[in-house]
């Protein structure tokens, strides 16, 4: 018999699954752990001390967290209208171009104008790119995951060529952008936080956390709240009612594309806008997938999506410290711990929601 | 044969959480004999047909197969028992040939050729007994409906299977391809073998059974011969109460011209014409009736005048209004009053995944009374659908539940309340009882009746002749894309309207 999806009552679904995949990653994790010869509770509290033991701790893991929360939402808000989209690092990496070409055209613009000008570039940028796959999906039948994929090395070629020969900083040897203009720069949180008397040390967090924080409140409208939400959610369970009831899926899949590029889009914020003021090559450094990790894990909700997203936040700080304190733990083996939360979070959540549906006493439902 | 009965269950009794599905169920099939049972949609004859197939195990009863007891706790055991089930929906692999699918988990070995071979000597053997003829070799996917419920008769055959269970084995198939089941099914029976057939149409029930069983609420409540019993009977005991099976209708004068089709045709997407010069008329306050035998070019029609697919060529009058091709779309068609229930409320009519209450408004989802601007209330889409469910008595009325956890008839209820509720002023409906219990059929049926006295033009398309003739005003007869032939609801007969439907036409005969 084919595996009929178990049904659960949604308090399990969505707090009790997780924590059970986690649970069991975490063993796994351990025993991996143990088998390098060292403490594993002991590096749980090391790492956890890392993410979470400090001021300093906890702004990096919410800088960290930042870049997934943006990169969760783009993979979930596809995920509802059926799409997956895993071309989360191309659409980023697009979205920092034009980004780095909107300040660096427009260098004189007034400090209100600057910031939200960059940002929308970036948006638009991510959207534009993200609406090609779509475009191919909706008129041409190319699937998206094989298109969105090889659109992400499309983009890092894009980026060498347009930093060595167009908008490259003249005379640097690194492939990188003159600074952005600095009524742009988004602001850093202890700056922010310094006028009310909050003393912080310097992280990375900046601004671009409240705006993720936004973008997990406005996509929860758009799902859940809006006749565009119904549309995709409609088209990604089933098509053919969609065009019954008289939506699109053509449609659909283009805008909902373009807007999972747009939040892609949120990294390069992040990254070029908060932290480095410039566009660098290689800034998305894999977040984009994390970000399909953090999706699933999320169950595509974003109140799974900003949890799941804190938690990678954690295990990317965390692990940091962790491999500086205990050298045999290297920074490997935190990817190691990181897969194997990916692995039983996403692809193996079946098994545990038969797990749970067992101790439950729910049985088998027909 | 042995003088036990082929299968004898005691005491049977199943929950899932607070539901009962079985309760105490007792049953005694003979050996040689074809078994009816009967019951509304959630009965529980599905689940007690698990239980005896492995799918569940009960919590409390005993199962005796051929007089001794068994335990039966994987569909392996099952098979080991001689038992053998075809399910509704085929577990079939659709890009596998006909004799891959019957060997298919009793492979013989890890090379296929062995295995194959024998196959292919015993499916000819069967094929002979049971003059069931299928080419090995062809493609379970190309094959009609019939001929891939037939693969599935034969791979429990080919395991051996001495009783043989079929559940709602006609809900898929036309009527002469049902005729054809039933007469394999005697077959079956001169054979020696057992056949439980679990259906709620009473009509094959008469048909084909010796014995019929009666389920209501998990419950045993008859068990009785088939010569000794009736439809109206056995529709009281599944139901719990008098049901009318006849429609009542009375004449009414039809009205003004609404929706008219002009010699419309159709082509798929391999350039196959679908539907050939169609012309037709629909009037205020009458309902026609297409009858054909499945896949003649019915499901186009709905879908042509639906706006969901265009025509390659002719005209489309709404309002005495030609249809622009901008019009033809089904947002702008239920604006101008013409709703559809599609054929397929599973594949089309409504998102098993969402809430009640978000599928009462599929379709309706711009209307601006849901929410403000861009935005969904979702107290509004709720309130809306407490009040739609309790119109249409949809069982349970939870707004809040998910669709798929409805029974069939109180979803086509959800999909009904969905597109009268609106006033239409065209309603085309396409089988609009399909996997819909007693109940709710007569409730279906009376609600369209009153919607066509009330001025709607109705048109209707199912491929139960019984239900066409009950409903229908005027019966229009399909064959091949075409329209073979018209008759006033009156003087229509079966014969007659079978002769249209294989494409016998009026200038022909």
């Amino acid at each position: 018999m084919s595996a009929a999806p178990v049904e659960l009552p949604r308090w399990a679904d969505v707090a009790l699954v997780p924590l059970v995949s986690v649970a069991a990653a975490l063993l796994v994790a351990g025993l991996v752990v143990v088998g390098i010869g060292e403490n594993p509770l002991e590096a749980t509290a090391l790492l956890l001390r890392g993410a979470l033991g400090s001021a300093e701790g906890i702004g990096f893991t919410l800088y960290y967290a930042t870049n997934f929360i943006f990169t969760g939402l783009a993979v979930a808000v596809a995920f509802h209208a059926g799409l997956f989209n895993i071309g989360g690092e191309g659409q980023a990496t697009v979205a920092g171009i034009a980004m780095a070409i909107a300040c660096l055209a427009f260098p004189a613009l007034p400090g209100f104008l600057a910031a939200p000008v960059a940002i929308l570039a970036a948006a638009a940028g991510g959207a534009a790119y993200a609406f090609i796959p779509g475009w191919l999906q909706a008129k041409r039948g190319s699937h998206v995951v094989i298109t969105t994929i090889m659109l992400n090395f499309v983009a890092a070629t894009l980026i060498v060529y347009l930093l060595r020969e167009i908008i490259g900083k003249p005379g640097s040897m690194q492939p990188e952008t003159p600074n952005f203009p600095a009524q742009a720069i988004l602001t850093p949180m202890h700056q922010w936080l310094a006028p009310l008397g909050i003393d912080l040390p310097a992280t990375p967090l900046n601004t671009a956390f409240l705006l993720a924080l936004m973008a997990l409140v406005a996509v929860w409208l758009l799902i859940w709240r809006t006749r565009l939400g119904y549309a995709i959610r409609t088209v990604g369970a089933n098509p053919r009612a969609a065009a019954y009831a008289g939506i699109s899926p053509a449609a659909v899949t283009m805008i909902a594309m373009a807007i999972s590029g747009a939040l892609a889009g949120g990294l390069a914020v992040n990254e070029a806008l908060g932290v480095q003021h410039r566009l660098v090559l290689d800034f998305t450094a894999g977040y984009g997938f994390v970000g399909i990790a953090v999706a699933l894990m999320g169950r595509g909700h974003p109140a799974g999506v900003g949890l799941a997203a804190l938690l990678f936040g954690v295990l990317y700080q965390g692990g940091a410290e962790l491999s500086f304190d205990k050298p045999a733990i290297t920074r490997d083996m935190v990817v190691v711990i990181g897969g194997v939360l990916v692995l039983f979070a996403g692809a193996l959540d079946g098994l545990f929601r038969r797990l749970v549906a067992g101790a439950l006493g729910m049985g088998r439902t027909g | 044969m042995s003088s036990a009965p082929a299968i004898e269950l005691t005491g049977i009794s199943k929950r899932f959480g607070p539901v009962a599905a079985n309760k105490d169920v007792s049953l005694s099939v003979a050996a040689g004999s074809i078994h009816g049972i009967v019951g509304e949609n959630g009965a529980g004859k599905s689940t007690l047909m698990s239980i005896l197939y492995g799918f569940y195990e009960a919590d409390a009863g005993e199962i005796k197969i051929a007089g001794e007891p068994r335990r039966i706790r994987s569909s392996a055991d099952a098979i080991a028992a001689g038992i053998g089930m075809v399910h509704q929906h085929f577990m079939l692999v659709e890009t596998l040939s006909v004799v891959e699918n019957v060997v298919l988990g009793a492979e013989g070995g890890a090379l296929l050729k062995g295995g194959v071979a024998k196959a292919r000597a015993v499916l000819a053997k069967l094929s002979r007994d049971y003059g069931l003829a299928i080419d090995p070799d062809a493609i379970v996917g190309e094959l009609s409906v019939g001929l891939q419920q037939r693969v599935e008769i034969l791979k429990a055959l080919y395991r051996g299977a001495e009783i043989l269970i079929l559940d709602e084995p006609t809900a898929v198939l036309t009527p002469a391809e049902a005729d054809q089941l039933f007469a394999l099914l005697r077959a079956l029976k001169a054979q020696g073998k057992t056949v439980i057939l679990i259906t709620h149409k009473l009509r094959e029930i008469m048909d084909v059974t010796d014995r019929v069983s009666v389920m209501r609420r998990g419950q045993m409540v008859a068990h009785v011969a088939t010569i000794e019993t009736s439809p109206p009977a056995l529709a009281e005991a599944m139901v719990g109460r008098r049901v009318l099976l006849r429609v009542e209708k009375k004449p009414r004068e039809r009205g003004a011209p609404v929706l008219e089709a002009v010699g419309l045709s159709c082509r798929d997407g391999r350039g196959t014409e679908t539907l050939k010069d169609i012309n037709l008329t629909l009037h205020e306050g009458e309902i026609v009736g297409i009858a054909g035998v499945a896949g003649n070019g019915q499901s186009e029609l709905l879908e042509v005048l639906a706006g969901l697919i265009q025509p390659s060529r002719g005209v489309i009058r709404l309002g005495g209004q030609i249809l622009a091709a901008a019009d033809r779309h089904p947002a702008r068609l239920r604006e101008r009053g013409l709703m559809h229930i599609p054929e397929d409320r599973h594949r089309s009519g409504l998102v098993t995944a969402f809430s009640a209450a978000e599928n009462a408004i599929l379709g309706y989802q711009h209307d601006p009374a849901l929410g403000a601007g861009p935005l969904l209330s979702p107290a509004r889409i709720e309130a809306h659908a407490r009040e739609a469910f309790a119109a249409y008595d949809v069982r349970p009325p939870d707004p809040a539940l998910k669709t798929a956890k409805f029974s069939g008839g109180n979803q086509q209820k959800i999909v009904l309340a969905r597109e009268i509720e609106r006033g239409p002023k065209v309603l085309l409906v396409g089988q609009p009882t399909r996997g819909v219990d007693i109940g709710a059929i007569e409730f279906i049926h009376r609600r369209l009746v009153a919607l066509r006295d009330s001025g709607v033009a109705i048109l209707l398309v199912s491929v139960e002749l019984e239900e066409v003739m009950a409903l229908s005003d005027r019966i229009i007869a399909m064959c091949g894309g075409r329209i073979t032939g018209e008759r006033a609801a009156e003087t229509a007969d079966e014969r007659d309207l079978g002769l249209l439907m294989a494409g016998v036409t009026d200038e022909a005969a």
